[in-house]
């Protein structure tokens, strides 16, 4: 037991990766044990991380469960494992998304081994983005987050697979290329990367650097970082990269791309802009909140202007990651009062429904997209009462996604805009804007898919639509759950947000 | 068990019944009705006794009023709290929702053929048919029941707990909670037969229509949050946060921030109650079976648009100007309204254009300050127009009856002019629509909707609205006027077609509710009696105005009678009715009508004009300018620029300096230069010993020589 509480983060964080490596050792034909072997692997750190949310305690300054190893001591950079509410809730969201993404890849028949292998991998370096404490190894997990990823999109995606993993592939690359130089900057000038270190000496640092008046320094680290996490959320008009992704990935692809690889982004200013750079934040948060308008209402738009059901769910993250980025500028301009708390509470908790929603949203669209083989919305119409319980998954999903009250999408939705209201009046009034229309493009789906007069193909013979079958159920059920017990009952995940936040900001 | 207790209960039998239905019973249709109903009968029980038992008694329920809060969401220090509240407003409303909720559970059953056999063609998602039966050996057509019978019950649950909630907030977030379950739901049911593209339009027009106001209504909520703290009514209706916030100024047309708030939320309203300009989603909203549009038009959710304005009045009649904008929409819609209900000839459309002109009544009367006036419409309208609508279902019910009868499905079941004569054919809906449309023009004395309507002009007069009062006697004239046109249409003269002849008359479980209903829509009028009114007046206390009254922090003075608003009430009342009845006692066919007038017919254009103006170019902004010119073109051509430059920069530096220069020069040019070396020296690579003395010689002597040379110069 001691062992595990004191090596609990490295253990979510590596469990996935040496099971990748067992499977090393696997026959690549026998499809069912690599298929529930590694549902085992990713089932382990979510349980484990459930214990983790039990053990932690919010109400304790700092981080906890902290991990330190030797591991580049010439440079002074180590191992360093930490979490507090902030991480715990994306380790959580991280972790339960994983098995349900592999849970759904079990219709994938193609190269089952490496398929599974690369998810597993790609869960160590989502987690491990949240869990470092470390700029170098924050850095790290970063970039090996980005592998798994564009091979799952460039070997198992759809038609435009080659355009869309090399797009996401070059301008994740390209981002990322300020952040490491930021990174190494802060690095040589303090001798370490460990973040608590760095954050304590940078923001009271003052005077002369290089030649250079050290705002000016500042300022340019700060757009470093900006751009490398604008692209990776996206935020207009860094965002074309994602609906090329999310569609051509596959489904399970798309679920781990939209449900947590987003959050990296948002959880790159939250963990770094905003505590790294608080003066820089302030001063440039009216622009932040004029991309995140900008997102909030012309994703809304495109994803309204769409005819590719996955395309379109595709540009719906881009609308609701706006209010991610929105809350944050929000909390940005306005640090310490009431207004930011609130704000950020909102972005935080939109960053895990938001996983949630968009996860199952993606997956609905891959199972019609597995049985129809098209995602053209002119194609389907009138599919209800051929596939009654999925017509009510997808409702209910969508009307998530569209920020129903009594689901979760709403409460974080409302405190964003509350937060944001008395501060950026005139970017949260036009954001309604987008508000309204994501409304008409949630609808437009349902329409398309659902009502209307049914199109005969789906009726019969080898076309006949099938019903969503048990496994799919399974997969949807705990995300449908959690949308629900947090739209009612929000209070248990936005209490750790909260504490975190007024720690924090 | 503690009232506060109790209350907190009462919205949850629906919300359990429709998780009941939806994940359990759905597959048999009569224990989901069996469900539905036994919840709504224990909203409706609690209600009742609440009412009874808890709030009469209560000595001064408007400054003591029932009330509890839990914590909801940490907003850094403190918490949002959400709670309910019973204070005499919602206790109102709470009494006439329970029972009209109940009525249309129970009237549904028999709307929808419950224990009819099961259609010969019916599908999921299209209304049902008939179905074919033999009956001592020869063949006919019966209805047939719902296929989607269950889901239809999971609906309206699902709605009621919407308005339950509503009703029992103490705070703006968790009314918004209720406000936009019931959209969701409206849009459901307006949309139930969602094969229909008819009614697949309707239900996403309703959505979003309504959707434009939600959006203001939430930037209403987020203002008012962030400038007191709090969304509860009671810490928000305070003397001191009423004081700052009428003396707080904004950016905005010099509003103060209670009159801009105020203004946001009331475009909530506008959206929800079918106001206009937002009013277009209601007529189509028909689409749907009759018993949602007696759930939508009169009980719940249109009626929710007004409760929430009524709610936030000390908030919204801080600032007059906010008021001067409630009054005009009000009135104007009252007038708006009416105008298009008199060319309709759908029995539904009718009724769903009265009910936005009635709505329009109850905000008129509210931004002339008259609190109580429109709480009483809200009521009294609530039941008539519960009634009328489910006696316009029941008609068109029997109508069905007809065209199965006949086989001619050409014929429509809703158009007022193939009916005709249904007096004898349907006399309880005869006699209860009569009550209902007899509340509705404000018949004097006998029915509630006089009462009602009779506060409303006597309060806009009293308070000296010239304007509003003449606008809104204008619109009554016409709802007297198109009512006794539909009832004439409808009921009395002769049966105009073959279908109207063998119309049949409705089960016990649609009539009953129509029963009910039409003893409220006369006897509630009795409980608001004012004091002063010659003859009756003081007879029963005025009770309504007394305990409507006490929710406000101070009781609103009743105006002092007067002559004019009541000759006004009665001379447009019977007037309307007298000439409605004269214009269309021979009206045979539309070629008779001489109000068939296109701009009436066609509702002002407002379908055409917002489709040019508003929809058409949204579309054209997502599919063409966002999705094509900007993400397309300008930022992914952009992107694309990028690729295309290090392309070029790369077979640049390749076909200029790496190719000639490193490749040609360097590499292949050394190579070259050593080639030519090497075939310059082949010719001494012969073999021959003497040939390599002689050369050896040559060499050491020419070293030999260049040694001395250098030596000597040393």
């Amino acid at each position: 037991m001691d062992f595990l509480t004191s090596h609990l983060l490295s253990l979510i964080l590596f469990i996935p990766a040496v099971s990748a490596l067992v499977m090393l050792f696997m026959p690549k034909d026998e499809a069912k044990l690599l298929r529930w072997f590694t549902l085992g692997a990713s089932l382990i750190p979510f349980a484990l991380s459930i214990f983790l949310w039990t053990q932690f305690k919010s109400g304790v300054t700092g981080f906890q469960f902290e991990e330190k190893y030797v591991w580049y001591q010439a440079i002074n950079s180590s191992l360093h494992l930490g979490v507090d509410g902030l991480s715990l809730t994306m380790v959580l969201l991280t972790t339960l998304l994983t098995p349900l993404a592999i849970l759904a890849s079990f219709s994938v028949t193609d190269r089952i081994k490496p398929y599974m292998m690369l998810f597993l991998f790609l869960e160590t370096g989502m987690l491990g983005v949240f869990v470092a404490m470390d700029l170098l190894i924050f850095f790290v997990f970063w970039e090996i987050g980005l592998v798994p990823m564009y091979f799952l999109i460039s070997q198992w995606g759809s038609a435009n697979k080659d355009y869309a993993s090399l797009k996401f592939m070059i301008y994740t690359m390209g981002g990322s290329l300020g952040l490491l130089l930021g990174i190494q900057l802060l690095g040589s000038l303090f001798g370490t990367f460990d973040l608590a270190v760095i954050t304590a000496k940078w923001t009271s640092a003052q005077g002369f650097l290089l030649g250079y008046p050290i705002a000016t320094i500042k300022t340019i680290a700060f757009w470093a970082f900006v751009i490398a996490f604008a692209i990776k959320v996206p935020v207009w008009p860094f965002h074309t990269w994602l609906p090329d992704a999310h569609t051509e990935a596959p489904t399970a692809g798309s679920m781990l791309l939209a449900g947590v690889l987003l959050k990296l982004g948002a959880y790159g200013f939250l963990r770094l802009v905003l505590p790294l750079y608080p003066v820089e934040s302030h001063n440039y948060a009216g622009w932040l909140a004029l991309l995140a308008t900008a997102a909030i209402v012309f994703g809304a738009f495109a994803a309204y202007g769409q005819t590719d059901f996955k395309r379109l769910v595709a540009y719906s993250s881009i609308n609701h990651m706006g209010f991610v980025v929105l809350g944050i500028a929000a909390a940005a301009f306005a640090a310490g009062t009431a207004d930011a708390h609130i704000a950020m509470n909102g972005a935080i908790l939109q960053m895990f429904n938001h996983g949630l929603s968009a996860a199952g949203m993606f997956f609905l669209v891959g199972v019609i997209y597995e049985r129809t083989h098209t995602r053209n919305l002119e194609e389907f119409g009138g599919l209800f009462p051929l596939v009654p319980i999925y017509g009510g998954i997808l409702i209910f999903t969508s009307m998530a996604s569209l920020g129903l009250p009594g689901l979760n999408g709403f409460v974080s939705e409302f405190l964003v805009v509350r937060g944001a209201f008395p501060v950026l009046t005139v970017y949260t009034a036009i954001s309604m804007l987008g508000l309204l229309f994501t409304g008409a493009y949630i609808l437009k789906g349902i329409m398309k898919v659902l009502h209307g007069p049914l199109n005969e193909h789906w009726a019969h013979g080898e076309h006949k639509l099938t019903e969503i079958n048990t496994r799919e159920i399974f997969v949807m059920a705990p995300l449908m759950t959690l949308i629900l017990v947090i739209g009612i009952w929000p209070a248990w995940i936005l209490e750790v947000i909260n504490k975190a936040v007024m720690r924090l900001f | 068990m503690t009232t506060e207790t109790l209350i907190w209960l009462i919205p949850l039998p629906p919300i359990l019944a429709f998780f009941l239905i939806v994940l359990f019973t759905n597959k048999n249709k009569a224990f989901s009705h069996t469900v539905a109903i036994g919840a709504a009968l224990l909203s409706f029980l609690g209600s009742m006794y609440l009412f009874f038992w808890r709030i009469l008694p209560a000595p001064e329920l408007g400054k003591e009023p029932f009330a509890s809060a839990i914590n909801w969401i940490p907003t850094g220090d403190t918490w949002l709290k959400i709670g309910v509240l019973v204070d005499p407003l919602s206790a109102v409303v709470l009494f006439f929702v329970a029972i009209t909720v109940l009525m249309i559970f129970i009237y549904s059953v028999g709307y929808h053929n419950y224990g009819q056999p099961a259609g010969d063609h019916d599908h999921a998602g299209l209304p049902p048919h008939g179905a074919t039966v033999e009956e001592n050996g020869h063949k006919h057509v019966v209805l047939s029941i719902e296929p989607m019978y269950s889901r239809f019950f999971a609906f309206i649950s699902l709605f009621a707990f919407g308005m339950l909630t509503l009703v029992l907030s103490d705070n703006l977030l968790t009314l918004f909670v209720g406000w936009e379950i019931m959209g969701l739901c409206s849009y459901l049911l307006i949309g139930f037969w969602y094969a229909k593209p008819s009614a697949r339009d309707a239900a996403v027009k309703a959505f979003m229509t309504t959707r434009i106001g939600d959006v203001f209504m939430l930037l209403g909520i987020a203002f008012l949050y962030s400038a007191t703290g709090t969304l509860s009514y009671r810490e928000i209706f305070t003397a001191n946060t009423l004081h700052v916030l009428a003396t707080v100024p904004t950016p905005v047309f010099g509003l103060s921030a209670a009159g801009l708030i105020g203004l946001l939320l009331f475009i909530g309203t506008v959206g929800k109650s079918a106001q206009w300009p937002l009013h277009v989603w209601l007529p189509d909203a028909m689409e749907g079976p009759t018993p949602v549009s007696a759930m939508i038009h009169a009980a719940t959710m249109v009626s929710a648009g007004v409760y929430m304005v009524i709610r936030i009045f000390p908030l919204l009649s801080l600032d007059p100007h906010t008021m001067v904008v409630v009054a005009f929409i009000g009135s104007f819609t009252a007038l708006f309204a009416a105008t298009i209900a008199v060319a309709q000839n759908d029995i539904k459309r009718v009724l769903a254009y009265s009910t936005i002109s009635q709505l329009g009544f109850m905000i008129a009367a509210l931004g002339t300050g008259a609190y109580v006036a429109a709480v009483f419409h809200l009521v009294t309208h609530a039941f008539f127009k519960a009634l009328l609508f489910l006696g316009s279902g029941s008609v068109i019910h029997g109508m069905e009856q007809g065209v199965l009868h006949t086989g001619n499905h050409e014929v429509d079941a809703q158009d007022m002019f193939n009916m005709g004569g249904l007096s004898k054919k349907m006399p309880i809906t005869f006699w209860t629509f009569l009550i209902g449309g007899f509340a509705l023009s404000g018949f004097p004395v006998l029915t509630a909707g006089f009462w009602s309507k009779d506060e409303i002009f006597a309060e806009a007069f009293g308070t000296g609205h010239l304007a509003v009062f003449i606008t809104l006697a204008f619109a009554a004239f016409l709802t007297a006027f198109y009512t006794m046109r539909q009832i004439t249409l409808t009921f009395l003269g002769e049966p105009r077609t073959k279908e109207a002849e063998h119309a049949q008359e409705t089960p016990w479980t649609m009539t009953l509710p129509l029963v009910v209903l039409a003893i409220f829509a006369v006897g509630y009028g009795w409980v608001g009696i004012p004091e002063h009114f010659p003859g009756l007046g003081g007879l029963i206390p005025n009770w309504f105005h007394e305990f409507v009254g006490s929710t406000l922090a101070v009781m609103p003075e009743a105006v002092p009678f007067s002559f004019v608003p009541l000759a006004t009430s009665l001379f447009v009342a019977l007037g309307g009715l007298f000439f409605g009845w004269l214009a269309y006692r021979n009206v045979q066919n539309t070629a008779q009508d001489k109000l068939q007038i296109p701009v009436l017919k066609n509702k002002w254009y407002f379908d055409e004009l917002y489709e040019v103006v508003f929809i058409k170019p949204a579309i054209w902004f997502s599919e063409v300018f966002v999705s094509l010119w900007m993400d397309k073109g300008a930022i992914d051509g952009f992107l694309h620029l990028f690729g295309k430059v290090a392309i070029s920069t790369g077979s640049a530096i390749r076909n200029y300096f790496d190719v000639p220069v490193i490749n040609q020069f360097f590499g292949d040019g050394s190579a070259h230069v050593t080639q030519w070396v090497a075939k310059s020296l082949r010719p001494i690579q012969s073999g021959r010993i003497q040939q390599y003395m002689l050369v050896s010689l040559v060499v050491i002597l020419a070293l030999a020589g260049l040694l001395f040379y250098l030596l000597r110069l040393a």
